[in-house]
């Protein structure tokens, strides 16, 4: 076995830059497998991460009548006493932070352009609407008892083309269907980096938009965030109380979990065209090799060698090419990856309405898929060298001793 | 003894709808410790009978026998088999493997053979020594002369103690002092360690080194002498 090592390391180092080109083939397919695992991964998790951190949270507390679309203000279809009930959901060990949300919609309107929005009643000092506070372009953030400030994402300040200090009017829908109309004050433009929510939510203190929609002790949801999002289903049964349900966030984002599971389908696809293209230079390689050395096989032969010895040759060969492009495939894919990891890739607004997307996508390579995709590119790389070595292992001596 | 023999073989090779019969029916027997010349023109069968004693081809017809047994229709590992055990061969062009060093080509059979590193290593050592290579030991092939690539495969032949060594024109690609010291290595070879040659030729220099001398012409023994068969 050492001889065959030996005698494979000395035909790949025979032919170097083909060995070195083909095995870069390897390593560019590995690099290439990487990468569009770690963006789709990073595209969805931070999707994920997102959707929890802005608009569902790791679980929510609603009223059992509440439905989401109809983003309904009635009493009965809302939280009662949202701050103690918040309260006494905080004192659950693996609750990081609850707090009361209310959810309207309204119509802004500056000068002749109108548009329809999403109001998002907060509590300014919870921990949660921190995402919002980190976000601040430009102006000061809100204060719990602020009654004419409003918060407006870029994307809306930019198409409203309105800016810190300018008045807003602002039409809501209240508890009883009424409409009230009001007069607002800019105080802060934010961004998120998300343009699908930023174009169209605007942030007001919690009581202020209670007031405003006539919904005074009274929120939307619980908005909760645990300390380990791994606990989500065991503190879900600890809140189950009767009148109110608790939602989970896989049962709130299940579009995005869909959306990994047809990203997985799509990302097989596309691992299966680069594993073929990069399987075909192998096949190529090989293929030139037998027939190059066709002679030598015969001698080999002539003086012994059996077929299978001969396969095992060839094989041989192609796992140094394999596990010389995969060991570069991964330092090439993994240092791709941490770049953007680091930087990310600016997709700015894709227009997504379904989920949240940041307008950068962060890379996001797993051990997981690291480790999966290495091993299928080894065995492809493998099934490939298949039928080059048993082409050599099937050349009559006879023949071989008489090819060139 | 008899080592090796082929009795009624014809061998025919079919090109698209041609046919040419190669070997039309011979008997041939060859003797232990013979140095035997199979000679005769270009395309009269030399090559193809060297390769039915070789077991690298297969008859159309007739049979083949190697040390008694017959092995006309062993299959592809049982014909691999027997070549590692009792088979040596010396090739026209120098066969010899180009990423190898002389003494790695000479190892590769006793190798093959599964045979111990002490024991290669004396058997390569003094069958370097026996063709007169010991310096170049660590030569790949083209870092040798063609005189010198022979002599390596001349060794590599008998490495495995080869019941019978088939070398096919082994001088045709040699001047005429490395043709003649080729020669005089497997004519001291046969001498001192009894092994049986059967060589290929139709260079008149090489045939007056053997002892017996077998003429074919199409696909026919036309003369044999000293072998007592026709």
């Amino acid at each position: 076995m050492t001889q065959l090592i030996k005698l494979a390391f000395r035909n790949l180092n025979r032919n170097r830059r083909r060995s070195i080109l083909s095995a870069l083939a390897v390593a560019m397919g590995l690099t290439l497998l990487l990468f569009i695992a770690a963006v789709l991964r990073g595209e969805i998790q931070g999707s994920l991460d997102t959707t929890i951190k802005l608009v569902s949270g790791d679980l929510q507390v609603r009223s059992s009548s509440y439905v989401e679309e109809k983003s309904s203000l009635k009493w009965a279809d809302l939280v009662t006493n949202p701050d103690q009930v918040a309260a006494q959901i905080k004192t659950i060990p693996q609750v990081a932070e609850a707090t009361p949300r209310l959810y309207a919609t309204g119509i802004l309107t500056v000068g002749n352009t109108s548009t329809g929005v999403k109001l998002l009643g907060i509590d300014p000092n919870s921990s949660a609407s921190a995402p919002y506070a980190n976000g601040m372009l430009s102006g000061t953030f809100l204060t719990p008892d602020d009654q004419s400030g409003i918060l407006i994402g870029q994307p809306l300040a930019d198409k409203l083309k309105v800016a810190v200090g300018n008045q807003i009017d602002l039409y809501a829908n209240t508890s009883n269907g009424d409409v009230v109309q009001q007069s607002f004050t800019v105080r802060g433009v934010y961004s998120t980096h998300t343009p699908t929510l930023d174009e169209s939510t605007v942030v007001l203190p919690l009581a202020k938009a209670q007031a405003l929609t006539q919904t005074t002790n009274h929120a939307s949801a619980i908005f909760i965030l645990l300390k380990d999002r791994d606990q989500t289903d065991a503190v879900a049964t600890a809140i189950a109380t009767p009148g109110y349900q608790v939602l989970t966030w896989q049962s709130m984002n299940e579009l995005v979990l869909q959306t990994e599971q047809l990203a997985n389908a799509y990302m097989f696809i596309i691992y299966l065209i680069v594993l073929a293209v990069t399987a075909t230079v192998i096949v190529n390689t090989l293929i030139m090799a037998v027939f190059e050395r066709t002679r030598e096989i015969g001698i080999l032969a002539a003086i012994g060698m059996k077929g299978r010895r001969i396969m095992t040759l060839f094989l041989t060969e192609a796992s140094m090419l394999a596990v010389g492009g995969i060991v570069f495939g991964l330092i090439f894919g993994w240092l791709i990856c941490l770049y953007f990891e680091k930087f990310g890739i600016y997709v700015g607004n894709l227009g997504t309405t379904g989920f949240l997307l940041g307008d950068r996508i962060y890379a996001l390579l797993n051990a997981s898929d690291a480790v999966t995709l290495t091993l299928v590119a080894l065995v492809v790389t493998l099934i490939a060298s298949l039928y080059p070595a048993i082409l050599a292992a099937r050349l009559e001596p006879v023949e071989a001793l008489h090819g060139k | 003894m008899e080592v090796a023999k082929v009795e009624k073989v014809t061998r025919t090779y079919k090109v698209g709808e041609v046919e040419t019969q190669a070997l039309r029916g011979i008997d041939l027997s060859i003797e232990s410790g013979d140095f035997t010349a199979l000679t005769g023109p270009s395309g009269s069968g030399k090559t193809t009978l060297l390769q039915l004693f070789g077991c690298l081809d297969q008859p159309t017809s007739g049979q083949v026998f190697i040390n008694g047994k017959d092995v006309t229709h062993l299959n592809r590992d049982q014909r691999a088999d027997l070549r590692k055990e009792t088979l040596g061969f010396v090739f026209q062009f120098f066969a010899l493997i180009p990423t190898l060093t002389a003494y790695e080509n000479v190892e590769m059979p006793l190798l093959l053979k599964g045979v111990g590193a002490d024991e290669r290593r004396e058997t390569v050592n003094r069958l370097l020594e026996s063709v007169d290579l010991v310096d170049h030991a660590n030569h790949r092939p083209d870092q040798l002369s063609g005189g010198q690539q022979q002599r390596v495969s001349v060794a590599r032949a008998l490495a495995t103690h080869p019941s019978l060594v088939l070398a096919d024109e082994p001088t045709a690609n040699l001047d005429s002092e490395n043709g003649r010291q080729v020669m005089e290595i497997m004519q001291n070879l046969n001498k001192e360690t009894g092994v049986t040659f059967l060589f290929a030729t139709h260079d008149p220099r090489v045939i007056k080194y053997a002892q017996k001398v077998v003429t074919l012409r199409d696909g026919l023994i036309v003369e044999n002498n000293g072998n007592g068969k026709k």
